[in-house]
């Protein structure tokens, strides 16, 4: 029965008995998100090599002034604010980058560095609440993206197809997967329901907050494919542009 | 004089935190009784959290045949007509209010398509019957009956244990304890004192129980000079784990087989056919008991000596949502998926069916201001209880204990503590402290274990009898020389040792009781009586604290009114 | 036979240190199971709080390897044993002695939750669908790792504004029950304090229940706040309901 030289828990940041590589998951998360954000902004104010016949990039959709009549910087500055509000108050990357890039907490039963802390309560955080404005939005964005996508099946007037085509296709349907998916949404289909056997509509809308549910329980793959899908879709489109790549016309 | 310690002063004191408990303390507080609730555990983990099946109350949702008058013919006959015919009645004419109460208090039962209580079907009850929540009835109950009673604001007081009853005179007058927490005394003053303190499995090696259950209650009231009833019937529980080591005895709830589980031995065959063909796996316990039990004497036995029980027949889904913690236990204790697998089971001991003899109506046992509900009183079950009826009649008996304890209580005066009395107690519990030599109290639990498994378990007879009260003759002994180390702070081997005493009491008594009961009915099976015996099926074994020494003495079995001997006629 | 090494912490309120234990290996065996061999053959004043020892009844909680468990469910053949286990007690809780903390706080925040109070005039006919969402919520054994992970109160120690996930899981069960009349919106937001949770899911992860008590409880009464003090669409939607109903 030695004595083990080890003392009781200290509350630095840091301190913790775990013997996992407890740290491996926020620093993905880091690096994930912190190339994202960086390859978003270079990509979003470059204003150029976003359009390649009939593709348009998932970053500047809707495209707004593209010839700068009033607007003289890139037009994706724009529309930035929609999808970039809709991801940053989304239920999943809130407990992601509060635990990557605030460490708190970094991860479970792992210590923190002691703080004011006041969680969601006061300015700015607690304007998270309006996760939901952002999901109404986020149906203009969607609409836009589905018009690019059947317009990149449109080569000069007549039905076509190209690798684009589909890849476009395959990102405006992940984005339209996670937007379903979404939490807020989940809560107004049938999630602020008490009695379903009691509601109107009791029936359909269980039956639909069911099916968001299934949905929901994988928002955080979702969340991370389409973010993924997004940008290598505008990268698709960029390469192309700058004929780096050249787009392979399948019919 | 008793500034020394810290006092609370009650109407009703409430003894166990169970289900029995919690509902007589909310049925005192709505008669306008101030109430007490002391108990050994942290509120809402008292054995009931482990009840699974479910409640047995005749609503006739699923079977509409069903009625009280079934319910009560099922009740005595699985208790082998030794039951007090008079709470059989009360338990099922009031079960299935109770249940309704549960509802009203916010319990979530899984539902019929009709949107009623759904019952399943369980051993020994003629109808579907059981009302549930998956195989977690016992912690819906409990939870719903602690928001009551906080909601009402009981005060409870939690990880305390009583070690005497304070007499004023003949009556009640209250309680001697200490908290677990600090190791601190504390006294209760209380007209009513209401036992609700459970079972006493916590004695056996393989057992479904858990550290509390050691008999507190029975032995409480049997040193204040209350009876004791029908001690030999302890129910050995068919199916609890076998394998790995570390989790035999943990139950398998009857709800498997409820189900549809099934029964084998090691050799494929189904063996419940030989010995109750009729009712099969749904036969009351204490024949599957001793089915899995023979089998495995006689070399059928699985590889670590227990029987399968299989419900992977049943869809995958339809498992996981009827018995997702069974589901769980499996998979997470033993590696075994029940989806697509069998599980290997053995008989548990699981419940005492005798326990305080108690009024019928009222539940005051034989010292007045005290009153006993639950596993810790006698006479509803006979002989053997069904699975489902512990839960109600948690329910039933212990509202009428509220409420007969309320009652009591405002017809009585306020009543004096004897400081002798306390002096005595505090003594009692301090000394192992100061003993310089002796052992400690783990060893002789160990012991005594080993001695009711082996020596008073589902099979007895006189010898092994004989040699158990030998024995348990020899660890009190040991017991009263038992030495703690440490301090008073939170200290387990110091509980042990009083909860050691209280379990070596009922064990006395289990096998004094056993060993005057010459004949085999219900739970209790003799080698050497194999048959029933008619005199024997009317009379109830008494056990009566007489100095030192206990007494024994039999009373003949309730005569039932002719309405209900008539029903029992009609409905064979 | 195969050994293992437990650093247990010992000590009281005033101080203490892990130490260690050498338990023989069984098959199948969890933590609690070593700890009450080292009870019964080692340190017979360890001080641990058990009951039923099947993942029933919550009691058994404590921190192994520095992760929030139920000993009963933590299995040594899950854990290296090459290596020495820590078993600790929750750290969220005043120390009471060795594993057992005070957890009396708990109880306390759990007194001042309007109970259920049921619609007047009910037949008490519900589907399963209905209770379905609420049952979920009523799986909770209190436990009580849910309230020791999450850093709020854990590293942040808001116990005087926050109610913590056990509690958000309760009066989730509450507002969700199909026939319940009441609305505890508000002291979910204002008493509770909810919008301390920053939903980084810590009280998912240690459930041993696995109930999604961030997905399923926590953010839905998150949205349900946010549709009474932070909506004026459903502000101004309910304001014409209410004076087109009268």
């Amino acid at each position: 029965m030695a004595e083990s030289p080890t003392v009781q828990l200290s509350d630095r940041f840091g301190a913790t008995q775990r013997r996992d590589f407890w740290w491996l998951q926020p620093l993905a998360v880091a690096i994930g998100l912190g190339l994202f954000a960086i390859y978003a902004t270079l990509r979003a104010f470059q204003g150029h090599f976003y359009e390649w016949g009939p593709y348009l990039s998932p970053f500047y959709s809707p495209l707004i002034d593209p010839e700068h009549h009033w607007w003289p910087l890139s037009p994706a500055v724009l529309v930035l604010g929609g999808p970039l509000g809709f991801r940053t108050t989304c239920y999943y990357y809130r407990k992601a980058y509060y635990r990557a890039f605030f460490l708190d907490p970094a991860a479970c039963a792992v210590g923190e560095a002691r703080h004011n802390y006041g969680g969601e309560t006061k300015f700015p955080l607690i304007l998270q609440n309006v996760h939901r404005y952002f999901f109404y939005l986020s149906f203009v964005f969607l609409i836009s993206l589905w018009y690019d996508a059947v317009r990149g099946f449109i080569w000069s007037g007549h039905f076509g197809a190209g690798v684009g085509s589909f890849i476009l296709l395959i990102n405006v349907a992940l984005l339209t997967t996670y937007t379903l998916s979404c939490h807020s949404c989940r809560h107004m289909v049938g999630g602020n329901v008490d009695c379903y056997s009691c509601a109107k509509f009791g029936g359909a809308r269980l039956s639909l907050w069911r099916r968001v549910t299934s949905l929901n329980e994988h928002h955080m793959l979702i969340a991370w494919t389409s973010l993924f899908f997004v940008a290598f879709t505008d990268l698709y489109v960029m390469l192309t542009a700058m004929g780096t790549i050249r787009d392979l016309r399948l019919f | 004089m008793n500034e020394k310690y810290e006092t609370h002063e009650h109407d009703v004191l409430i003894i166990g935190a169970g289900g029995a408990g919690l509902r007589a303390a909310v049925e005192a507080l709505n008669q306008g009784a101030s109430v007490g609730v002391v108990c050994k555990s942290l509120l809402g983990k008292a054995h009931t959290v482990m009840a699974e099946g479910g409640i047995a109350a005749a609503m006739a949702n699923v079977d509409a045949g069903d009625n009280w008058r079934t319910h009560f013919c099922d009740t005595m006959r699985g208790g082998k007509f030794l039951n007090n015919w008079r709470m059989a009645q009360l338990h099922a004419q009031e079960a299935p209010d109770r249940v309704r109460e549960l509802e009203q208090w916010g319990a979530l039962f899984d539902r019929t398509e009709s949107g009623d209580i759904m019952q399943r079907a369980f051993g020994g009850h003629s109808f579907k019957r059981l009302c549930h929540v998956g195989d977690r009835t016992g912690l819906e109950m409990i939870r719903t009956l602690q928001d009551r009673g906080v909601s009402m604001g009981i005060d409870v007081y939690m990880e305390c244990t009583v070690t005497r009853l304070l007499k004023d005179g003949d009556r009640i007058a209250g309680a001697f304890g200490y908290w677990r927490e600090q190791g601190r005394f504390v006294l209760f003053k209380a007209k009513s004192i209401v036992i609700a303190t459970g079972g006493i499995g916590k004695a056996w090696k393989i057992t479904s129980n858990s550290w509390e259950y050691t008999g507190d209650g029975m032995a409480l009231a049997y040193e204040a000079g209350a009876e004791l009833m029908d001690m030999e019937f302890v129910q050995f529980h068919p199916t609890g784990m076998v394998w790995p080591p570390g989790v035999q005895g943990i139950l398998v709830t009857e709800a498997v087989r409820g189900e549809g589980g099934i029964l084998r031995n090691r050799l494929g065959e189904r063996f419940m056919e030989k010995y109750d063909p009729k009712k099969m796996e749904l036969s009351t316990r204490d024949v599957v008991a001793r089915s899995i039990y023979t089998e495995v004497r006689e070399g059928r036995g699985t590889e670590h000596g227990g029987a399968y029980l299989d419900i992977s027949h049943k869809p995958a889904d339809y498992v996981k949502r009827k018995l997702p913690g069974m589901y769980h236990q499996f998979k997470e204790l033993a590696d075994v998926d029940i989806t697509s697998g069998p599980m290997e089971v053995g008989p548990t001991c699981h419940y005492v069916m005798g326990g305080i003899r108690v009024d019928a109506e009222s539940t005051q046992a034989s010292i007045p201001g005290l009153f006993a509900a639950g596993e810790a009183a006698a006479g509803l079950h006979g002989a053997n209880r069904l699975g489902g009826n512990s839960l109600s009649d948690l329910l039933v008996f212990g509202r009428r204990a509220g409420a007969a304890a309320a009652k009591h209580a405002k017809e009585t005066a306020t009543p004096t503590l004897d400081a002798a009395q306390v002096e005595e107690a505090a003594r009692e519990i301090l000394a192992p402290f100061e003993r310089r030599d002796g052992e400690g109290p783990y060893e002789i639990h160990r012991e005594l274990e080993n001695t009711l498994q082996s020596l008073v378990g589902i099979y007895r007879n006189e010898e092994d009898l004989n040699r158990a009260l030998t024995e348990i003759e020899r660890l009190n002994e040991r017991a009263s020389r038992v030495r703690v180390e440490g301090s008073r702070l939170f200290n387990p081997g110091w509980h042990l040792a009083r909860d050691l005493k209280s379990m070596l009491t009922v064990a006395e008594c289990v096998t004094r009781c056993a060993l005057a009961r010459k004949e085999s009915r219900g739970a209790h099976s003799r080698l050497d009586f194999p048959e029933y015996d008619a005199a024997w099926g009317k009379k109830n074994n008494i056990i009566v604290r007489d100095g030192a020494g206990m007494t024994l003495r039999q009373i003949p079995v309730r005569e039932m009114p002719e309405e209900l001997q008539q029903l029992l006629a009609d409905q064979k | 036979m195969a050994e293992a090494v437990l650093a247990v912490f010992r000590g009281t309120r005033e101080g203490g240190t892990p130490v260690d234990y050498r338990v023989p290996i069984a098959p199948g065996m969890v933590v609690l199971d070593a700890l009450h061999y080292i009870q019964g053959h080692l340190a017979p004043d360890l001080a641990v709080r058990w009951n039923c020892k099947a993942g029933r009844c919550g009691s058994c909680s404590a921190e192994v390897n520095g992760r929030p468990r139920l000993t009963c469910k933590t299995r040594l053949d899950s854990l290296p044993t090459d290596k020495t286990i820590t078993v600790a007690p929750m750290k969220t809780f005043p120390l009471i002695k060795d594993l057992v903390t005070d957890v009396s706080w708990n109880y306390q925040v759990n007194k001042k939750i309007p109970a259920f109070s049921p619609r007047p005039g009910t037949d008490w006919k519900m589907s399963q669908a209905d209770v379905d969402r609420a049952q979920e919520f009523r799986k909770c054994i209190e436990c009580f790792l849910c309230q020791d992970v999450c850093h709020v109160l854990r590293d942040h120690q808001k116990q005087e504004h926050y109610a913590g996930p056990r509690f958000f899981v309760r009066v989730a069960g509450l507002e969700m029950h199909p026939l319940d009349n009441l609305s505890r919106i508000k002291s979910i937001k204002d008493q509770m304090g909810i919008g301390f949770c920053n939903i980084t899911k810590c009280c998912t992860e240690v459930c041993p229940e696995s109930i999604h008590i961030t997905d399923n409880a926590i953010i839905p009464l998150k949205e349900r706040v946010v549709d009474q003090f932070y909506d004026p669409l459903v502000w101004i939607a309910r304001k014409f309901r209410r004076s087109g109903g009268t």
